[in-house]
């Protein structure tokens, strides 16, 4: 049996420091999908689209060596299935639950079809983005290690946050998403075009949610497999509603859950006496019943999941 | 720096607006037919006309929502092609619509921002708009806060917003799309005096409305449409309303009223102290006692949203109550489900007929058995009798004068009035004992209001017991035999018909209790 004592300090921080990095692909996925339904969009796609991204990051790192080459490969795979997205949901108007579910199925298909024709097995990369240490803060007891020793993906999962809200709240850009995904209508007589709006969140959601496939597999994980993400992208949308629209309520939804998730890895890790099947289901049990907790608290954007079609 | 007016930079004040000739034609249906249409500087022109009859397409297309098939648009003589509300905007016409264009949960100041190019690029410039918008507001005597939520405020003061969204951007000619119907009576004299600034400040003004007396009360000229043409243009001065109403309908119309005592008999109706929720779960009801007596109209006057959806609501078994008692034929019926009411002679017209009052895919025939359909002589062992509903319907039909094409025509596929008379026709044909109807006349045309009140006078001659919620206040006074004022869950007084004076019945529905 294990020695050491599993609530000391060096396995808090341990939980802590695998939180922080675990909440990065959720991050990336749930701002995008925020976006996305600010608009009035919902994309149920997002699984099909971290996974795309996943795939394209590391096939391209692998081959080239360059993570950032990879990021960006990532990144235009994204713009392609947002945009796909997009017209299904924006120009023809589609059921947005049934499409988003659609993606969803060809985004995993297409990658495992990708990774046996190209990789055929599972393969480690030694390329991927390294944890950077930020020059003093590093040293920092114990929040050294938990805040300032992940690697870039990590970092820029956190700055997307501020910067969210900033967009979304201080920019006309932000404005015009809001009120489109309210009141279409009301945007529509005062010149603001709705479906680009539209087409714009979507895209970038599409990117997001590439991004944050990336992140698992050239920055947290350095491997692909097939559908690793594993439901990752219907959290990323769950926590979208959890955090009420909001880039800080998503965050801290976003955290919540990797916390849970990082703390049943180490309950795994060091043997506590549940069956392993109990703690995998903690994560998202919890996210099942926070749902239920927040039902009614927040609003959803008015119009979301409703076409646009001027009167 | 970026001033509102930015966006008309360069463009002429808009001295004289024409629409000459203008066409549009959707399938099946031509809206506007050869319509010819004008606006002066300072001038209130009224479009008058039923629903239906094109005014809303021609104004859609003025602020460029739809492209006229044929037609053309002239600005001071130079003809322009408006193709979306972005260029109308630009050429300095604003629109009022009569469903406020306005996102609830921003801010008035984001409200008015949104579209606009800001002094600070990417980046809002809120503050600047808020001041300049206080400055608008006091110039027009609009009153409002810039920081406060759309859904904090008033309806009268949601339309103001609406108004400083169009000044803001520089507007010229306005179009007000029934701007009154909405208003309280003393928001509409407080809507009176911001427009009679507006023309002062020489700002031209498109009244949209169907209420006769505003047209000759505030407007210089009207123009009439019916059935997609224009009956007539012309000085409103020296038109009477009958002239108005003849011109729009095509033919006299005299509104009916109450003429004689009503002949009270047993009472069938009592609320004591009845208090419910909202849909949001505050209290909607706070206390409401009221009788309705066979033979009487009893109408609730009041601002939309003071508790009447919800008193309707109760008294049909559609609501809980949480407090009081609900008598019906002396019988308590609280608490009692809406089937039940009904086998004791409750009969319902409901405020939202698109959603509570028919099924709109179900055939018009189907809508109008659904209340009996399981009973003879509809069903017989479960079965539909279809024969025999085919007959009931159409002789009905015929009775009502219901204008669809056929009874198997999707209910929904008809105009307001009409889908109203297939409601009026299930409720009425099983003779009520009590009555409940809300907003009976609410958006549909003159011809059916006529309609609408002859049925509801016939069944109080007919020793029917009727509540008549109503945000017409026309309407309630010509019919009720007694008028209760509704106000924030409270009935604020009752009133015998011939002490409801206007003014009196517009300081209750404020809220206000004269001395």
């Amino acid at each position: 049996m294990e020695t050491t004592p599993l609530f000391s300090l060096a396995v808090v921080t341990g939980i802590l420091t695998a939180g922080i990095r675990l909440a990065s692909p959720y991050l990336f996925a749930a701002i995008g999908e925020m976006f996305s339904q600010r608009s009035g969009v919902l994309n149920l796609g997002v699984e099909g689209q971290m996974l795309m991204g996943a795939f394209t990051a590391f096939y391209v790192t692998l081959r080239t060596g360059n993570p950032w080459l990879g990021l960006l490969a990532a990144m235009l795979v994204g713009v392609l299935m947002g945009l796909a997205m997009a017209v299904v949901s924006i120009t023809w108007r589609a059921v947005q639950g049934i499409s988003g579910i659609g993606f969803y199925i060809v985004g995993m298909g297409l990658s495992e079809l990708l990774f046996k024709a190209l990789l055929g097995e599972v393969k480690v990369i030694n390329t991927g983005f390294n944890a950077i240490h930020i020059p003093l803060l590093a040293n920092l007891p114990v929040l050294g290690e938990i805040f300032f020793r992940q690697n870039i993906m990590t970092y820029m999962a956190f700055a997307l946050v501020p910067l969210a809200w900033f967009v979304l709240y201080k920019t006309t850009l932000g404005l015009k998403i809001r009120a489109v995904g309210e009141n279409p209508h009301a945007a529509d007589t005062l010149g603001v075009n709705v479906a680009q709006i539209r087409y714009l969140t979507v895209t970038m959601g599409g990117v997001l949610s590439a991004i944050g496939g990336a992140a698992l597999s050239i920055a947290n994980l350095n491997v692909f497999q097939e559908n690793m993400t594993a439901g990752m992208g219907f959290i990323a949308v769950a926590l979208v509603y959890f955090g009420g629209w909001k880039p800080f309520g998503v965050l801290f939804g976003a955290l919540l859950f990797s916390m849970v998730m990082a703390l049943q890895i180490f309950l795994q890790v060091y043997r506590f006496p549940i069956p392993s099947e109990f703690l995998i289901m903690m994560p998202y049990i919890l996210t099942i019943v926070v749902l239920v907790l927040t039902v009614g608290r927040v609003r959803s954007p008015s119009a979301l999941t409703r076409p646009f079609v001027r009167e | 720096m970026s001033e509102p007016r930015t966006m008309g930079l360069g463009r002429q004040k808009i001295v004289h607006l024409e629409m000459r000739g203008i066409t549009k034609i959707f399938p099946g249906v031509v809206a506007n037919d050869r319509v010819d249409f004008d606006v002066h500087e300072g001038e209130v022109h009224a479009l008058l006309g039923e629903n239906g009859a094109g005014k809303s397409t021609l104004m859609k297309i003025l602020y460029g929502l739809y492209e006229p098939n044929e037609g053309e648009i002239r600005i001071n003589g130079q003809p322009v092609r408006i193709k979306s509300p972005k260029e109308a905007i630009a050429l300095g016409i604003g629109m009022i619509h009569q469903h406020f264009m306005l996102v609830d949960t921003l801010t008035v100041a984001e409200n008015i921002a949104l579209g606009l190019p800001s002094s600070r690029g990417f980046v809002t410039d809120l503050d600047r708009v808020s001041k300049r918008t206080l400055e608008l507001a006091e110039r027009y005597g609009l009153h409002v806060d810039p920081g406060a939520y759309i859904w904090q405020l008033s309806v009268g003061q949601r339309q103001r917003v609406e108004i400083l969204k169009a000044l803001y951007r520089g507007a010229d000619l306005f179009i007000l799309d029934e701007p009154t119907a909405v208003l309280t009576p003393q928001e509409v004299d407080e809507f009176m005096g911001t427009m009679r600034q507006m023309t002062r400040e020489r700002h031209s003004i498109i009244f949209i409305t169907h209420k006769l007396h505003e047209v000759i009360a505030t407007c210089d000229r009207v123009t009439v449409l019916r059935n997609g043409r224009r009956i007539d243009s012309r000085p409103v001065a020296g038109c009477t309303k009958l002239d108005l109403a003849r011109l729009m309908v095509g033919h006299d119309i005299v509104l009916p009223k109450i003429t004689s005592a009503p002949q009270r008999g047993e009472m069938r109706l009592e609320l004591q102290d009845v208090h419910a929720l909202s849909e949001r779960g505050s209290p909607a009801l706070r206390g409401v006692s009221l009788q309705v007596q066979a033979g009487e109209i009893v109408g609730i006057a009041g601002v939309s949203g003071n508790g009447q959806s919800e008193l309707a609501e109760v008294i049909t078994g559609l609501r809980k109550v949480t407090r009081g008692k609900i008598l019906v034929n002396g019988q308590d019926t609280t608490g009692k489900l809406p089937g039940e009411l009904l086998q004791i002679g409750m009969a319902y017209i409901p405020e939202e007929r698109m959603r509570d009052g028919i099924i709109s895919d179900f055939t018009v025939s189907e809508n109008i058995i659904l209340r009996n359909h399981n009973q003879t002589p509809y069903a017989r062992h479960g079965f539909l009798l279809h024969r025999i509903i085919r007959e009931v319907a159409d002789r009905l039909i015929r009775m009502f004068d219901i204008r669809t094409p056929s009874p198997t025509t999707p209910a929904g596929n008809l105009s307001g009035g009409n889908i109203q008379k297939v409601v009026l026709v299930r409720e009425l044909s099983r003779a009520p004992k009590v009555l409940i109807a809300a907003q009976p006349t609410r958006g549909v045309d003159i011809g059916a209001i006529e309609f609408i009140h002859k049925n509801l006078l016939e069944q109080r001659a007919a020793g029917a017991a009727i509540l008549l919620i109503s945000e017409d206040l026309d309407e309630i006074l010509s019919l009720s035999d007694r008028v209760a004022v509704m106000y924030e869950g409270q009935i604020m007084a009752v009133l015998e018909n011939k002490d409801a004076e206007r003014g009196l019945v517009g300081l209750l529905m404020a809220g206000v209790r004269p001395e």
